[in-house]
């Protein structure tokens, strides 16, 4: 069971047998009133979206989800190829179900997909990846307290804000989850 | 794996700059006017028991969720203009706009009422942005906002009247006040010019003088700028006994929630018939910084949220 104060973004809960993932979420809370912890759900299954405003009393029952690792091999016609390596199966995924995880698709990366009565519902993706940054804005040196980031693009056509001193060719490491830069990889 | 996010805090350097500047201009302004800063302890007995603010504890003790009730003894004392810019603990609130640790201001006016602190704020904001090279306009993720007083002053009525698809008392009367509020109302406050949300029904300002022409409303405001909720202001209430009978109301709450329920603050309590007729306001300095530093986020104006220690 969770409670209202366990609500974040990528929580999986359990509303009226359908399976939700929380999309959105903001903790709100007017002046001295009670806490509201507004969230936008979305239903896994048919991908129908709307918001609620729970309550600190809220409580929800987890959504029972299986997960299966599978390598990624390929994308074709909108359609990403993902195969179980044990029983060399392969499933298709649609755009919506790989959803913010298709910018971070290294070729034969390993994924958690996830299943709802066998069914795919999306996947998930090691917490942290290597990417190379394949376009950056060269770094004007001494700018290193300037407060300020630069947009590159790594090879996956992803783009981020990343420290000015990152440049073109190197690796960075990035938070699959906030799609965050978070270090340089050395070599 | 430990990310290293030591970046975040080169990347802060101006907005944490800017939010020095901020708290010496506030200094000069209080000192300016004569106000006395006080330093009163983080960690107290016996914090005021209100419904929805819950406070950490600290062994048997608690951090105060704000320096209000000691700041109200040193007023009953006869200290008549005092401030104080310190750390505040709430437990459970994290968000966009929410720290568990922030910083406050307070400030208290012996023989006033929350109209003075209405202009304070006109005052203090315009000093504070003008010291930081802002010229009587503000621009907050892609907003202009003018800040030459007057500011727009707006009943909780007449604001959900304006805003919202329910009247302020239907929203009370099915409990979806502080909902509807934080979703229909609060998005259209001070998106031109900061508007004071003021004279709030009753049971929503625990610590608050009831207006003598109507004693369902409470002398309350609220200062919002581009939405965002910036101060909370009360013409404070001195009346001992009508306090107490709210503090046991807000603990039997808390206790039916199953909220921690506080000792009563005796000592507050016996020294509030000594207090003359004051007002009283407390400002987020974070969410102050946020505002004219254009941030959205409040983790953008600290060097450290508890998420990176």
């Amino acid at each position: 069971m969770y409670t209202a104060s366990d609500l974040r973004k990528g929580l999986r809960i359990k509303i009226e047998n359908d399976p939700y993932i929380v999309t959105e979420f903001n903790f709100v809370k007017p002046g001295k009133g009670q806490a509201l912890y507004r969230c936008k759900l979305k239903n896994m299954v048919n991908g129908n979206q709307f918001e609620r405003t729970f309550r600190s009393v809220d409580v929800f029952e987890a959504a029972d989800l299986q997960e299966k690792r599978m390598q990624y091999l390929y994308k074709e016609e909108g359609k990403f190829c993902f195969m179980d390596n044990e029983s060399y199966e392969q499933i298709f995924l649609s755009e919506d179900q790989v959803g913010e995880a298709k910018n971070f698709l290294l070729d034969n990366i390993e994924a958690e997909i996830l299943l709802f009565e066998d069914r795919p519902l999306g996947i998930s993706l090691p917490n942290f990846i290597d990417v190379i940054v394949t376009k950056a804005d060269p770094w004007a040196k001494g700018d290193s307290v300037s407060g300020n980031t630069k947009p590159v693009t790594v090879q996956t056509g992803y783009q981020l804000q990343v420290p000015p001193f990152i440049e073109e060719g190197e690796k960075i490491r990035i938070d699959t989850r906030s799609g965050e830069y978070l270090t340089r990889v050395k070599g | 794996m430990i990310e290293d996010d030591s970046w975040k805090l080169t990347v802060r350097t101006d907005a944490l700059r800017l939010r020095a500047r901020m708290i010496r201009a506030i200094r000069r302004f209080f000192q300016d006017q004569d106000f006395l800063e006080i330093e009163t302890p983080l960690r107290i007995p016996a914090p005021a028991p209100e419904s929805h603010i819950d406070a950490v504890a600290a062994g048997a003790w608690f951090l105060h969720t704000s320096p209000e009730l000691c700041m109200k003894r040193l007023l009953a004392a006869g200290y008549s203009r005092i401030f104080q810019i310190c750390k505040c603990f709430r437990a459970g609130e994290r968000g966009d706009r929410h720290l568990p640790e922030f910083t406050m201001l307070e400030w208290y006016r012996a023989g006033a009422d929350y109209r003075t602190l209405m202009d304070d704020c006109e005052a203090l904001i315009n000093t504070v942005a003008r010291e930081i090279g802002l010229d009587g306009v503000v621009s907050w993720q892609g907003r202009r906002i003018g800040l030459n007083a007057p500011w727009e002053r707006i009943s909780v009525r007449d604001a959900f009247a304006r805003y919202a698809t329910i009247s302020a008392a239907e929203a009370l009367r099915t409990d979806r006040f502080d909902e509807v509020l934080a979703c229909e109302v609060e998005p259209h406050l001070g998106m031109e010019i900061p508007v004071f949300l003021y004279d709030y029904p009753v049971e929503q300002g625990a610590l608050a003088r009831v207006k003598e022409a109507d004693p369902g409303i409470a002398e309350r405001f609220e200062l919002y700028i581009a939405g965002l909720e910036l101060a909370n202001a009360f013409s404070e209430l001195i009346d001992a006994g009508e306090q107490r009978r709210r503090f046991e109301e807000a603990s039997r709450d808390r206790q039916r929630k199953g909220s921690a329920v506080y000792p009563m603050p005796e000592r507050f309590l016996q020294a509030l018939p000594r207090m003359s007729p004051s007002a009283g306001i407390a400002l987020g300095v974070d969410r102050l910084v946020m505002l004219l530093a254009d941030k959205s986020r409040i983790d953008d104006v600290v060097a450290f949220t508890p998420e990176s220690l």
